[in-house]
């Protein structure tokens, strides 16, 4: 089995990898960080999404072998010194989830709004944005609101 | 998902050779057809090659546009040169799947994989892109030849694809709404050569909507399609849309995709 490394949260790790293996399998199995879920099957739900390389990517249609030195934040990253970020504040502050399932891949795929579109999003535009993730609890209108103040506060 | 050995070649030579040997090895660039494919036990090659190694990536436009065929659909959809260039290209890649998808796929994975609803082969045959390989030159209309088949030969692999620059063009996808795929997408392009309408979603392949060029003959303008009828033979016939209702949106997305041309 080939070894790989690769920056996770900041932090070095390494670890043997099938081919086969996905880059959620090694987050989740080999790292034990269990922040980033796997929601569906088939590449549709964005409950993987993490970002790679500062881009938002999901983590179960990725293989861990051809990520070997990429560097990658889960949601497991985004604290700093003990205070949340502020799209996960926003999140919880505008009660942005009801079972939490979908909530890193909401939370990882609304920086990477940001990172790419600034921080004065429309509501239409975090609509259209967030068409990869889906939730099947709050009906998506306090995860716009949360991503529209997180947006604003980060 | 069926374990495969995983090859990493950093260039194209070496991938052409990794692949000639193994008969049953596939390529693989961004992966966002292919690993979804495997995982539901579709497709179990023996060994995949990632191009990934080859960061064969970038836009150069000059008096075409030249996609190198590791670009993603993100880059595509963000150049500044693309959007200016053919601004309905990069609203088309703007428009395919998701962000995070956009981030991965690569315009090289899409040709290739010839998904009979996928947006990228309507570009290339709506602006009679060529499609260049580590072998050749091939141009759209002999490329795409039926449901995820090409004109590609065993091991062969798409390094680009050049796209004249039309007068304007435009693009509309009614896209399924579970799939997001389009159910018919319509690519039109005002071209030296005379209009061009190309169709994807809506059959076995890509194809060309002669009656539709025909009638943007009198003009390019969405008036001249009003009455023009598509023929609903051959056309997809599944749970998602009769052939009837497809060969009416094909009439509508032109005239949307008309409209919207620039």
């Amino acid at each position: 089995m080939p070894a790989i490394s690769m920056t996770v949260n900041g932090e070095s790790v390494c670890g043997e990898a099938e081919g086969r293996t996905l880059l959620v399998e090694f987050i989740r199995e080999k790292l034990g960080l269990t922040g980033t879920h796997v929601g569906c099957d088939t590449s549709q739900c964005g409950a993987c999404v993490v970002l790679v390389d500062g881009k938002a990517v999901k983590s179960c249609t990725a293989l861990a072998v051809a990520h070997d030195g990429a560097e990658v934040t889960t949601v497991e990253g985004l604290a700093r010194d003990g205070k949340m970020h502020p799209m996960q504040e926003a999140f919880k502050d505008n009660h942005g989830l009801q079972c939490g399932f979908c909530t890193p891949g909401m939370v990882i795929a609304s920086i990477d709004i940001v990172n790419r579109l600034g921080k004065d999003l429309s509501e239409e535009t975090i609509r259209h944005e967030l068409e990869g993730n889906i939730c099947r609890c709050t009906g998506y209108h306090n995860i716009v609101a949360a991503v529209k103040a997180g947006a604003a506060n980060m | 998902m069926e374990n495969f050995n995983y090859h990493r070649p950093a260039s194209v030579d070496d991938a052409v050779k990794a692949a000639t040997a193994r008969p049953d090895a596939k390529y693989m660039s961004g992966g966002m057809t292919l690993i979804p494919t495997m995982k539901q036990g579709l497709a179990s090659p023996s060994d995949i090659i990632d191009l990934g190694a080859l960061k064969n990536s970038g836009i150069s436009v000059g008096a075409t546009v030249v996609i190198k065929a590791g670009t993603t659909h993100a880059e595509v959809a963000h150049s500044a040169e693309v959007r200016k260039a053919i601004p309905a290209l990069a609203a088309l890649a703007g428009g395919i799947g998701d962000p995070h998808v956009r981030n991965k796929g690569t315009i090289g994975g899409s040709v290739t994989n010839n998904d009979p609803a996928a947006d990228y082969p309507s570009a290339c045959l709506g602006l009679g892109a060529t499609i260049h390989t580590n072998a050749r030159k091939i141009r759209a209309e002999d490329f795409f030849t039926g449901m995820f088949s090409t004109a590609l030969e065993d091991g062969e692999v798409i390094t680009a694809v050049e796209f004249p620059i039309p007068r304007k063009a435009g693009y509309a996808k009614f896209p399924n709404p579970a799939s997001r795929y389009a159910m018919v997408g319509v690519f039109v392009a005002d071209t030296a050569d005379g209009p061009r309408v190309a169709v994807t979603g809506a059959g076995a392949g890509v194809f060309r909507a002669s009656a539709l060029e025909a009638a943007l003959g009198k003009g390019f303008d969405s008036a001249s399609l009003t009455g023009t009828p598509v023929p609903a033979k051959d056309l997809n016939n599944d749970l998602h849309a009769s052939a009837e209702y497809r060969a009416h949106l094909i009439t509508v997305m032109a005239k949307r995709a008309v409209d919207a041309a620039k």
